[in-house]
């Protein structure tokens, strides 16, 4: 801190010492900093561009620019996913029509089959074997999860146990929407809580508001053989998500929003799965609703699940 | 005060023409010194370029590089930033006296709590961004070009609350400083009006982070109107630990003196909030155990383990012994006259309460998950290395703050010095 006392010419030579030496640091510390920083580089180049990074919000894209989108992402899946078949499509909602799950605790045996048609139908990441459904194994006689796990592998069904399956409940109050920064997970006039994979900025903040442990973050850039890879996709629900997203449970928008089951429901051997639209009278998840006892999970917290659990006997 | 600053204005020279070379100035001051200032910056720039190059990696191979999961989905950052948000709120405990009690022989060292503020502030976004998993979509976070979820989300909230502290302090320093600089009096219009704001604003930056969390009833841990004044507690304790701890830095490295008084006044203050944050812990502690219940698992889990799980046992620990030696330190008279006796207590406050409101706040909520699963957490390599990188950036930012600041303030650079250095 003495700089302030030099005078006249000896000080000139030594400031341009100074000087040089100060430049060359500065240099070397932008060409460091520029090296430090090379990994960004590389992960744009193959994984982003200036299409997709200055993409609008899923609510903004008007048609043409959506066709843009889809033509972008299904050439993506090709070139880099070896997936040459994938169709994407944007079904909306139908007037009249509102989504409800319920589940049969009775006869549910815990074999995890909707766990992993799950896992297919939604293009998960294969290495770490993700699925938007958890099926917990409880105790008979607590409905404490605490006294549960996750993590069985025995033969199933468990003469003392009962089976839990649990995904997105597709809240009507849902709080993960709420906390969202930048309004890229809304709910949908059928009652569906969606993603756009390409608004979301990963903070994570909804999946520490979830109730439910129903939404994942994608913390890899997914992995998946070309051939396992199903090409029938939905914008917002299975098609393959990028890194550095999160991404939930859609009630397999793509298939139910076309009048199809969930894959999950599909897949259940015991039918233990009831979906339908909550507004048709004559639907049988309205039956349902109206003829057993049902309860929703962590009612207390005010979600308004649209997920329904009942015992049969 | 219109006509002080009429005459000031009266007799100053131009702006235009000072301001350039303030500014030319301060940049002479940041990047010239003695050896050992070049051996700390080097030290800082090259922890800083480690921190670059994981977080570079952590963008292009995802965050799987730290070892966040889907079930412990927030960890070293958040608990960094937590921490952080305290020592930025913390900082203002210097305006405080300052202004609202009139102690003078605070009022030169209000700048070092807003340099503080300023750098904190900085490490709070640094440590938000690198936990984004597309911080190349953070232009959806400004308000009016991306889509700003606002009144709804308490992220948003913070989004504003920070920046707007960061503008706030950076205008009340820059002003003061270049004020000082021109050997002028600062005119109260523009400055006075934003310390007072400064001080509600310190508030709200901890009472909205608070708020991020308290308001998931998702998390029994976080959910307890605690939280918000407890955030207080702890910042008013670990802001002025901070600032003695670099006030003593200064008396001993680079010989600036400020006097015995701002630092009674500041461990005054810790007396105070420490043992308000001790009270805070024990009450939350006892509501926790004494009847039980699932909803105690996190609370089990943090401080004794759950299921063989003993992950934070030993940090909270280590914080709860290092946050009562320092109250201890804190309450002896020794305090005031043994420097030893004061650095000792500051560092274990800091350290105690980094833990207790990083790691041992964060990481417990989701610990068991919301479905009770069990799935521990220990940070990476590379959230570590990051998480220095961001710290060593916060004392580049706060360092550069204190060289140019204490010259211009203590009156060794001024306008008429940087004349008379230019003509001989």
């Amino acid at each position: 801190m003495s700089e302030g006392k030099h005078t006249a010419l000896p000080v000139l030579n030594n400031m341009t010492r100074r000087t040089a030496i100060k430049a060359a640091g500065a240099t070397l510390g932008i060409a460091a900093f520029a090296k430090a920083l090379s990994p960004i580089a590389e992960w744009a180049g193959q994984n982003t561009s200036m299409d997709e990074m200055l993409q609008k919000h899923y609510k903004e894209l008007g048609p043409g620019e959506m066709d843009a989108v889809i033509a972008r992402l299904e050439e993506d899946a090709r070139e880099k996913y070896g997936a040459e078949e994938v169709r994407i499509s944007d079904p909306k909602p139908t007037p009249g029509v509102k989504f409800a799950y319920a589940l049969n605790l009775s006869i549910c045996i815990g074999c995890r089959k909707c766990a992993e048609a799950c896992h297919k139908e939604n293009n998960h990441d294969r290495p770490s074997h993700n699925s938007y459904i958890r099926v917990l194994e409880m105790s008979k006689g607590s409905m404490d999860m605490e006294k549960g796990t996750a993590d069985y592998d025995h033969p199933v069904p468990q003469d003392d146990k009962f089976y839990m399956p649990v995904q997105c409940q597709q809240c009507d109050a849902p709080p993960c929407v709420s906390v969202c920064p930048v309004e890229a997970t809304w709910k949908e006039d059928d009652g569906i809580v969606v993603v756009d994979y390409n608004w979301c900025i990963g903070c994570r903040y909804c999946e520490a508001a979830c109730p439910y442990h129903a939404r994942r973050f994608n913390w890899t850039k997914p992995q998946i053989p070309a051939e396992e890879i199903n090409p029938e996709q939905g914008y917002l629900s299975n098609r393959i998500r990028p890194q550095g997203v999160m991404e939930k449970c859609t009630f397999c928008l793509h298939r139910t929003r076309e009048g199809r089951m969930p894959a999950c429901l599909e897949a259940c051997p015991t039918g233990s799965r009831v979906f339908g639209n909550i507004l048709d009278p004559d639907s049988e998840i309205r039956w349902v609703l109206q003829n057993k006892r049902v309860f929703v999970l962590k009612e207390e917290l005010g979600t308004k699940p649209q997920f329904f659990y009942f015992f049969d006997k | 005060m219109s006509s002080d600053a009429a005459i000031a204005t009266a007799q100053a020279p131009r702006h235009l023409l000072t301001y350039p070379r303030f500014i030319a100035r301060s940049l002479r001051l940041a990047t010239d010194g003695s050896p050992m200032f070049y051996g700390w910056m080097i030290l800082l720039t090259a922890v800083c370029l480690v921190g670059v190059h994981a977080w570079a990696t952590q963008v292009r191979d995802g965050m799987v590089m730290t070892n966040m999961t889907d079930h412990v989905s927030w960890g070293l950052y958040i608990a960094n930033f937590t921490f952080m948000v305290g020592v930025a709120a913390g900082a203002v405990m210097m305006v405080i006296p300052a202004y609202l009690y009139r102690d003078d022989a605070m009022h030169d060292l209000v700048i070092v709590g807003e340099m503080l503020a300023i750098a904190a502030i900085t490490m709070c976004l640094a440590f938000v961004t690198v936990d984004l998993g597309r911080p190349d979509r953070f232009w959806h976070m400004i308000p009016g070009i991306g889509r700003f979820n606002w009144p709804m989300s308490i992220l948003t909230w913070d989004v504003l609350v920070l920046n707007g502290y960061l503008l706030l302090n950076l205008h009340i320093t820059g002003y003061l400083l270049y004020m000082r600089f021109r050997g002028q009096r600062p005119a109260r219009r523009w400055y006075l009006p934003f310390v007072y704001l400064s001080i509600a604003w310190a508030v709200s930056v901890h009472v909205v982070t608070a708020f991020l969390y308290c308001g998931l009833p998702s998390r029994p841990f976080w959910n307890t109107a605690m939280m918000a004044p407890r955030f207080l507690a702890t910042a008013f304790v670990a802001g002025p630990a901070f600032i003695v701890l670099t006030l003593l830095a200064l008396r001993r490295f680079s010989g600036v003196q400020f006097g015995d008084r701002p630092v009674r006044t500041l461990v005054n203050i810790m007396r105070v909030t420490i043992l308000v944050s001790l009270l805070m812990v024990a009450s939350e502690v006892f509501t926790e155990f004494y009847a039980g219940g699932s909803h105690t698992a996190s609370a089990q889990y943090l401080y004794f383990g759950l299921h063989g799980h003993y992950g934070l046992v030993p940090w909270i620990w280590t914080s709860v012994v290092l946050t009562v030696i320092a109250a201890i330190l804190l309450l002896s008279p020794k305090i005031y006259n043994k420097p030893s006796i004061l650095a000792t207590a500051c560092v274990f406050a800091f350290v105690g309460l980094w833990i207790e409101k990083g790691m041992g706040l964060i990481i417990p909520a989701f610990i068991p998950s919301t479905l009770h699963e069990i799935v521990e957490y220990a940070p990476s390599l590379t959230e570590w290395r990051i998480t220095a990188g961001i710290w060593a950036l916060g004392l580049m930012v706060f360092t550069i703050a204190l060289k140019i600041g204490i010259p211009i303030f203590t009156g060794r650079e001024s306008l008429n010095a940087y004349r008379q250095a230019e003509m001989p």
